[in-house]
This record gives structure tokens, C-alpha cells and sequence, in this order.
């Protein structure tokens, strides 16, 4: 099929971006949508035109590099689908593409649809581990753990940080990010000595890095590639209101 | 090519194999807790080995600047991994033990491993679970609160602790938070976006690093008392793979041509278990886990060329030939020998799909046994890719797979310490070559990765650190100074040759050679046949690649050509050591030597040695060193998984 695109060009981060035109034909229905990036590549590189710069790696949906705003969609039109997990059976011979960057205040664009997440990789750094040294632990089985919570758990710890949350978000909010952390981390015996701390100092870091408020939107977990439940974010207003309260180490 | 011995040292401890470890240990040399902070340590790559190794420096003191790739530590390949990792915990009561699981790898490897590292991998393996599980990383656990184990390829216990289908992952992001809480304390230096393209030599000892910002494409030198590349694998010199796209050859070729050897660069895992080749345009192929195999039946119909729709070929029609012919292990016989048969039988035409090219793993029994609930909740997230990606519903028709490049046993030759042949640099992870032999078993890899990072390294590179009387260095000695000139001109050569082809038109074509001659099975005249293609693939590389850009810039173009441009170089004495090898073994699969039943078949009087090459200028010159295996434990015998 071919394909109408219109994908935003920006050389780096002090240059105006602006949207551009290609037109692209054989697109297969079996390509991933980064397949037909890819070939969209091939074809700039032949004609001495730079080629459209995009994260990637895993191209499995489940290391975070990609991500792009697609007809207005993150991720593009599919439920719980990152954007190398798109496939072009989605779209249709004469359709017109509209590719953009995330869109936020605390990801500066590097090129083209890259941004840059390290305001991610600093409010992880803020509090969001268990402080244990290697060779520290006890046995693994000393604490059970309820299948129940190690699932939920899990839920929320699967978030791949791909951003898209923040992206979806009108606000720009990275609170769906910030508290399937927290969740993760506050739903198992393992994360409950540091608590307060760690709520107190994400959230901190939330907030300085530029990300906007919650307004209740759910818009960041209709968009999430992973479907990290929204209740997160109850959870993290629960301990962050606990830490601030009741906590000794609250303001 | 030429042969010399003797024998590099591995520095393997002797004696009780059960205390080489403690007794290497104590011997060792030590860092005072107070010097630790003097010393800095430069780790490439933050995937599970440079990951939990950063993380555990930084703990125990040590100054620690770590680079990778990617926009952030947390997606280094290693988050891909699915299936799980192995420790001989026995929780399940069946029978594992330490001494188990050490059998169980070196013959899984086809007894081209090292013993003595074998067994301290598995003794380590059970601090592993206990430290993963204290960071927060949620196993599967069973209903009494305790953790779940499954069954992996090659062995008949359960062993295999998981995160659902995404272990690697959970365990990764517990690494990651690890380094995140000593980047935030200021121990660990962390930057992303940097690609290491040389290794700094200061009196013969590794004390730095030349790396690329991929932001600004400026040049940047580290400096420090030892470096470590955990870089992970190079199965992306087959083009497609399962590997991330990133994941590349270039530290570890760089290094290699520092003077660091290259050991058993032809071991391959091929995975038997992946969603096949859909069209041209396909830039990567994904694995469904082995884990798949304690539930899904692989077979094919008894009829070649039979196209009947699946529910019209009878029961009695089918052909589950991993069952038929291995009895013992059944769909759980290691990768190496499951891939093989995939291949033998769509060679003789039994295949299904388009070109027969795939082989079903079929759901039905266990869906039907188990109830479709629990075989989506024990699969769900594998099932719901591989329908994203081929539009098939794999609960109501069996999966189609095919076998695909995986992993890579071979890398740099380390000794038993995880120091190259280049002093004071350490080689973690898959990037080394030394505990899996000729084959990995399936949820081998994580427990490596994590082993070498949280507890073999920290104790280990002590014996350089505090042994060898390091002087200071810094950025501006002229080491570095000539290593960025290098790494300069060969970034402007690229960009000079301004011809007419893309790097990914070179790169596939790389991949088709490699997989048609060096893959799954090898011959002679085929290896020869590669190794003149390539050479000849990468003369017009050289004359006619198209690289737009500057080196100033963000530039992913430039990227992909420096990592093309050392598989090109690379895949030719990959080759060679398959050329060399006229054995088959594990992976390793010689045309020429199998049995009667065509199974791999070990030449041990004149191959039981592990192949460490010395680079010896461009064109593939290199030089062979050996180093024998010997087998004191794990008595030398066929495999046999029937
Ligand atoms: C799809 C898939 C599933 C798997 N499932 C399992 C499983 O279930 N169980 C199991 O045991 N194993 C599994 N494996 C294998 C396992 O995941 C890998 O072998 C392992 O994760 C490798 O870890 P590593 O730390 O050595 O390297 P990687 O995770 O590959 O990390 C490499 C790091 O090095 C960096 N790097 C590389 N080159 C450079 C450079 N030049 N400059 C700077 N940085 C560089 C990268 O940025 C990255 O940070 C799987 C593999 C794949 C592909
Ligand atoms: S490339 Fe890894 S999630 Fe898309």
C-alpha cells in the first residue's frame, strides 16, 4: 500500500521543528510500524535526504525506546501496543500519517522524534529502589509474599518508561510513571521499610522536573503500552499523604 | 592463520572442585575498604552483567563512571529477556543441587565449558534469587506465598524461578534501581548515550576508554584503574536475530584489537523457537520463550508437503518428533539439538506455513487440560505478541515457529578472574566466552550476567587493583591521544566514502552469507566460500557505503556503519574458527561429523580446547591459541537426551 506521512523534522534541540511531507509506496501489512520507518530510511538515504532519527531497540515492546504520537494517538491506534509492536495491517492503502515526537516540557527533542527521558532515569533515582546491599539479602523464601500482591505487584513494575503516559497526558504529568513505582514498590514486604521516604523524594523530583499536575484524565492509562492500572496513582496519593502525615520523617 | 601454543592460563584454581572458589578467594589480594575510593572503575554497558556490576562497586566504595547506548541504563538488551533464570535453590524438592546444576550445564554445553567456572556459576546462582528478590523484583510465587519455579530446556528439574514472560526485565530494573540509588548518592557516574569505540592502553594495561557522545558526536575520554566491558552479544553479525538492534560487536572488536583474544567466535545459539521471516522488509525476529516447550508440543505433519488445514490432519497424522525422538526429554531437549530437528525436518519437507518454512507448537492438549486461563495466565503476554505480530490467534491454532540466532557463547577469552589477555580489563556477561561451552541452556544467561556483576567481579578485579602497582593516568597521556585519532579517522573514513549503498543493504547481505554458511549447519566448502564473501563484502563496503551527515550531530546512520563495519571484519574470523573446528559440537553443528543418527558428533582428542584468537591485522590475519578443557567431574561422553 502507499502511504501519505507527515512527520515532524527538527535537526536537533535549538532548531524549529517543522512537519514534513514523503510519500511512501510497498508498505506491506506485515511490516511493524518501525519496518516501515525503516524502509522510508532506505529510500531518504538513496535520494541524499537525512533519514527520520527514532529510539528503538528491542522492537519487542518491552525496553521503552520507542514511542512517537501517531494521527494523534501515543503509540498509535492499538490498545496496550507500543509503537514497534504496531503493525501496518492497521492502516490503508492512500492513508495519510501523521508522525510526531512526545510532546512535553520535560523532554527537550534531541532529533526528529527522539527526546530526551532522563527526567524518568532522576525521579527513579530520587527513591524508587530498596535500599539492599549484594550479598545482604536472606533467603529468598524467608518472606512469602501473597500470590495476589507479587501479581499486582508485577502489574504495576512492568512499566517499560517509555514516556507515553506524560505524552497522552494533557498536562504533561508523569504521574502514572512516578506511582507504578511507588505501587510496585509499596505492594511488597520488601518496599514498606522506606516508604515515606521514597513517596516523599519521588515526588519531589516529579515536580522539579517540570511535569504537570493530575487532573484525573486517565488519559496516561488508555495510552499505556502496558496497561499499568490507573489505581497506581491512588496508591501513590495514599502513601504520599501517609508520608506527609503520619510519618516522623513528614513535613 | 597460524597455531601457537602453549596453553593460555586460565588461573583456574585445582584441588576439590567444591572449594576453588572459597580457597581462589581467600588467596587473593584485597583492597583495604579505604583505598576502595581511590580507585575508579570504567564499566561499558548497563544491561544485567555491567548493571549489577556498577551497582555492587559502588556499594563496596569504588568510583564507578558507566556508559551505555541507550537513552537510559534500564533498556540495555538484557530487558528483553523473557523466560527466566535458573538457581539450584531445589525449593521444589526434586532433586537439584549445586552439583546438578554444574552437571547439567557443562553437558548442555557439549563439554566445551570450563569446570571450575561451571560450578562456581552454580554455586553463586541461589545468592542471586535471594538478592533479586530483596531489591522488590516480583517472581511468580505460589499460592502458600513461596516462589514458583518452571521447567527449562536440558534438564529434568524445575529450576527455573520467573516474572511472568518478562524476567529479564524484572531483574534488570532491579539492577537499575540498584545503580540508581548510587548514582543518586554520587558514587556511580552515569552516562547514556555514549558509545565506547576504543580501549586506552597505558604500559600495557587497560586504563580507559574513547567513547562517542551520540548527542553532540563529540569524542570523550575516561580515564581510571580498570575497565570492564559487559557490551553483551554479537548475534546481530547474522543481520536478523533476536538481539536488540543495538546490540553489536564493536567494544568488544575494538578491544580485540587492543590485544584482548577472541574465543570460540563460531559458538551460536540458535533459538528453536521464534516467530519466522515474514518478508524482506523484516528487521529483527522475536522469540517465543522456551518456557513455551513445558506446554506446547512441536510437530509437523507425517506427510511432506501435506497442506491440509491444521483440524483436518488427524491426530495419528502428526508427527511430534522432538517426542519421537528423544524420549527421555521429550519438547525440553536443549536448543542446540531442538533447533536440528526444526531443520531437518522442513529440509525434508515436512515444514508448514509459506516455503515450509516453520513447524507448529501446538497449544491444544494443555489448553484443554488446563483450561485456557491458566495457560493464559502462565503465557498471556507471549501469546498476545505473537498475535500482534502475525495476526493469528494462538489459542485457537497452534503457533508457527522457526528456529533463529539468539545468543553467542563465544566473546572475549577471559580467565577464571574475568580479565581479558588484556591486563586490568574484565569481561562480563555475554561479551565473554566462558561458561556455557558450545551450547547455553535456556535461563543460563541471566544467572551468568548476574553472577559475573554481583559476586564474581567485585571480589576478582581486587586482584588487579591491589596487585599491580597502577600509576596514575589521566586524559590528556598520550595513549589517548592516539586512540582518539584512530577512532577519528575511521568515523571520517566512513563518512568519506560517499557511495551509493546504505549500511543496512551491506548488513543484510552480511546476514544472508552468515546464515547460509555459518549457520545452523556448516561445511567446509561453504565456510571457505564465506569467508571470501565477506572479504569481498567488505572491500565494497568500503568503496561504496552511503553515510549522510557529519559526526557532529546526532546520527544514527553513522551509528550503524561503525557497527557494520566491525561484523564485517568480525563475521570473517568467526568463520575461520568455524573452519577450524571440524568437529561438531553443541551449536556448532559440522556437516561432517555427526552420527549415524545425526546428531553432533565430538572429536575430543583433537578439539577439546577452547579457541582463543590473537588479531593480527585487518584481512583476517589472526593467530590460534589454545587452551585445553579438562574434564575431572563431568566424565567426556556423547549427549544424549534420548
Ligand atoms: C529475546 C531474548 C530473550 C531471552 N531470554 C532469556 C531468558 O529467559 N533467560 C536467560 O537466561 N537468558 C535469556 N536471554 C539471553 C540474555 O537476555 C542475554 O544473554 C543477557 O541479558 C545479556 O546481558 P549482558 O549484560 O551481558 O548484555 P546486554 O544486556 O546485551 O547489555 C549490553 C550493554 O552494553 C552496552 N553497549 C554495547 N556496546 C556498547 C558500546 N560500544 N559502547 C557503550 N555501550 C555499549 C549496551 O548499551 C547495553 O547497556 C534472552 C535473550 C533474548 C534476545
Ligand atoms: S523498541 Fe523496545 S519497546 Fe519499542
Amino acid at each position: 500500500m502507499k502511504l501519505n506521512l507527515r512527520i515532524w523534522r527538527q535537526k536537533d534541540a535549538a532548531a524549529e521543528g517543522a512537519i514534513e511531507t514523503f510519500e511512501l509506496d510497498g508498505v506491506s501489512p506485515d511490516m511493524s510500524f518501525l519496518e516501515m520507518l525503516d524502509i522510508l530510511n532506505e529510500k531518504l538515504v538513496g535520494e541524499g535526504t537525512d533519514p527520520v532519527a527514532f529510539d528503538h531497540d528491542c522492537r519487542e515492546g518491552v525496553c521503552g525506546s520507542c514511542g512517537a504520537v501517531v494521527n494523534g494517538q501515543v503509540h498509535g491506534p492499538d490498545t496496550e501496543t507500543t509503537l514497534c509492536q504496531l503493525h501496518m495491517r492497521r492502516f490503508r492503502d492512500g492513508d495519510t500519517v501523521q508522525i510526531e515526537p512526545w510532546r512535553s516540557r520535560a523532554f527537550p527533542v534531541i532529533r526528529d522524534l527522539v527526546v530526551d527521558r532522563t527526567a524518568f532515569d532522576r525521579i527513579q533515582q530520587a527513591g524508587g529502589y530498596v535500599s539492599v546491599d549484594t550479598g545482604s539479602a536472606p533467603d529468598a523464601n524467608i518472606l512469602p509474599v501473597p500470590k495476589p500482591d507479587a501479581e499486582r505487584a508485577f502489574d504495576y513494575a512492568e512499566c517499560i518508561g517509555c514516556g507515553g503516559c506524560v505524552a497522552a497526558c494533557p498536562n504533561g504529568a508523569a504521574m502514572l510513571f512516578t506511582a507504578a513505582k511507588v505501587a510496585h514498590l509499596a505492594t511488597l514486604p520488601q518496599g514498606k521499610v522506606e516508604r515515606d521516604a521514597r513517596v516523599l523524594a519521588m515526588v519531589t523530583q516529579m515536580d522539579e522536573e517540570g511535569f504537570g499536575a493530575c487532573t484525573n484524565h486517565y488519559e496516561c492509562t488508555a495510552a499505556c503500552p502496558k496497561g499499568v492500572p490507573i489505581d497506581a496513582i491512588a496508591t501513590m496519593n495514599r502513601e504520599y499523604l501517609r508520608a506527609t502525615f503520619l510519618s516522623k520523617e513528614g513535613v | 592463520m597460524s597455531t601457537q601454543n602453549p596453553i593460555l592460563d586460565s588461573k583456574c584454581p585445582t584441588g576439590d572442585i567444591e572449594t576453588r572458589w572459597d580457597r581462589h578467594r581467600f588467596d587473593m589480594k584485597q583492597v583495604n575498604p579505604a583505598n576502595k575510593r581511590k580507585f575508579h572503575i570504567i564499566i561499558v554497558g548497563t544491561g544485567l552483567a555491567g548493571g549489577s556490576a556498577a551497582a555492587t562497586l559502588a556499594e563496596l566504595g569504588y568510583k564507578v563512571t558507566s556508559l551505555c547506548i541507550q537513552d537510559s541504563p534500564r533498556r540495555a538488551h538484557s530487558i528483553a529477556a523473557q523466560g527466566g533464570i535458573n538457581a539450584a535453590k531445589n525449593y521444589p524438592n526434586d532433586g537439584d543441587s549445586i552439583y546438578r546444576l554444574f552437571y547439567d550445564t557443562v553437558k548442555g554445553g557439549d563439554f566445551r565449558a570450563r569446570e571450575s567456572n561451571v560450578y562456581r556459576l552454580a554455586q553463586v546462582s541461589n545468592n542471586i534469587i535471594d538478592q533479586a528478590t530483596a531489591q522488590g523484583v516480583p517472581f511468580a510465587r505460589e499460592y502458600g506465598g513461596h516462589l514458583d519455579n518452571r521447567s527449562f530446556g536440558g534438564a529434568q528439574v524445575s529450576r527455573t524461578f520467573y516474572a511472568r514472560g518478562a524476567t529479564g526485565q524484572q531483574l534488570l530494573l532491579g539492577a537499575y534501581a540498584a545503580m540508581s540509588r548510587q548514582i543518586q548518592l554520587g558514587k556511580i557516574d552515569m552516562r547514556p548515550r555514549r558509545e565506547m569505540l576504543d580501549v586506552v592502553k597505558v604500559d600495557g594495561v587497560a586504563r580507559g576508554v574513547i567513547c562517542r557522545n551520540m548527542v553532540t558526536g563529540e569524542y570523550e575520554r575516561y580515564a581510571g584503574d580498570a575497565v570492564l566491558l559487559c557490551t553483551g552479544g554479537y548475534g546481530n553479525v547474522f543481520y536478523l536475530s533476536t538481539n536488540a538492534k543495538a546490540s553489536n560487536v564493536t567494544a568488544s572488536w575494538r578491544a580485540h584489537k587492543r590485544g584482548a583474544y577472541f574465543a570460540n567466535p563460531c559458538y551460536t545459539q540458535i533459538h528453536p523457537t521464534c516467530i519466522p521471516v515474514s518478508g524482506d522488509h523484516q528487521s529483527k525476529l522475536t522469540l517465543m520463550s522456551e518456557s513455551l516447550r513445558n506446554d506446547g508440543r512441536v510437530w509437523v505433519p507425517k506427510k511432506a508437503g501435506d497442506s491440509r488445514a491444521i483440524n483436518d490432519i488427524p491426530e495419528e497424522e502428526r508427527d511430534y518428533y522432538l517426542e519421537r525422538r528423544y524420549p527421555a526429554f521429550g519438547n525440553l531437549v536443549p536448543r542446540d539439538v531442538a533447533s536440528r530437528a526444526s531443520k531437518e525436518r522442513c529440509d525434508a519437507g515436512f515444514g508448514v506455513g509459506p516455503g515450509g518454512k516453520s513447524v507448529y507448537l501446538d497449544f491444544a492438549e494443555a489448553i484443554q487440560r488446563d483450561g485456557e486461563d491458566t495457560v493464559r495466565a502462565k503465557y498471556g503476554n507471549l501469546f498476545h505478541m505473537y498475535e500482534k505480530i502475525t495476526d493469528e490467534n494462538p489459542y485457537e491454532r497452534p503457533m508457527r515457529i522457526y528456529p533463529a540466532v539468539h545468543y553467542t557463547m563465544g566473546g572475549l577469552w577471559v580467565d577464571y578472574n574475568l580479565e581479558s589477555t588484556v591486563p586490568g580489563l574484565f569481561v562480563l556477561g555475554e561479551a565473554n566466552f566462558s561458561d556455557h561451552g558450545a551450547n547455553r541452556l535456556g535461563a543460563s544467561a541471566l544467572m551468568q550476567g548476574l553472577s559475573d556483576g554481583y559476586f564474581v567481579i567485585p571480589y576478582t578485579v581486587c586482584g588487579h587493583l591491589a596487585g599491580r602497582n597502577l600509576q596514575p593516568v589521566s586524559t590528556s597521556d598520550e595513549a589517548f591521544a592516539e586512540a582518539e585519532a584512530s577512532v577519528r579517522e575511521r568515523t571520517d573514513a566512513l563518512l568519506a566514502v560517499n557511495g551509493s549503498r546504505t549500511v543496512d543493504s551491506f548488513h543484510r547481505e552480511l546476514g544472508l552469507t552468515m546464515w547460509d554458511h555459518c549457520g545452523m549447519a556448516r561445511n567446509k566448502d561453504g565456510l571457505q566460500q564465506a569467508i571470501d564473501k565477506i572479504g569481498s563484502l567488505r572491500e565494497e563496503f568500503w568503496n561504496d557505503v552511503r553515510v549522510l551527515g557529519s559526526n557532529e550531530e546526532f546520527n544514527q546512520s553513522l551509528e550503524k556503519a561503525g557497527r557494520v563495519a566491525d561484523f564485517l571484519e568480525f563475521a570473517e574470523t568467526f568463520a575461520m574458527d568455524a573452519l577450524d573446528r571440524s568437529e561438531s559440537c553443541g551449536g556448532h553443528f559440522r556437516e561432517e561429523s555427526q552420527t549415524e543418527e545425526g546428531e553432533a558428533l565430538r572429536d575430543d582428542d583433537n578439539y577439546c580446547y577452547a579457541a582463543a584468537w590473537e588479531y593480527q591485522g585487518p584481512d583476517g590475519k589472526a593467530a590460534l591459541h589454545k587452551e585445553d578443557l579438562n574434564f575431572e567431574y563431568v566424565k567426556l561422553a556423547q549427549r544424549s537426551y534420548k
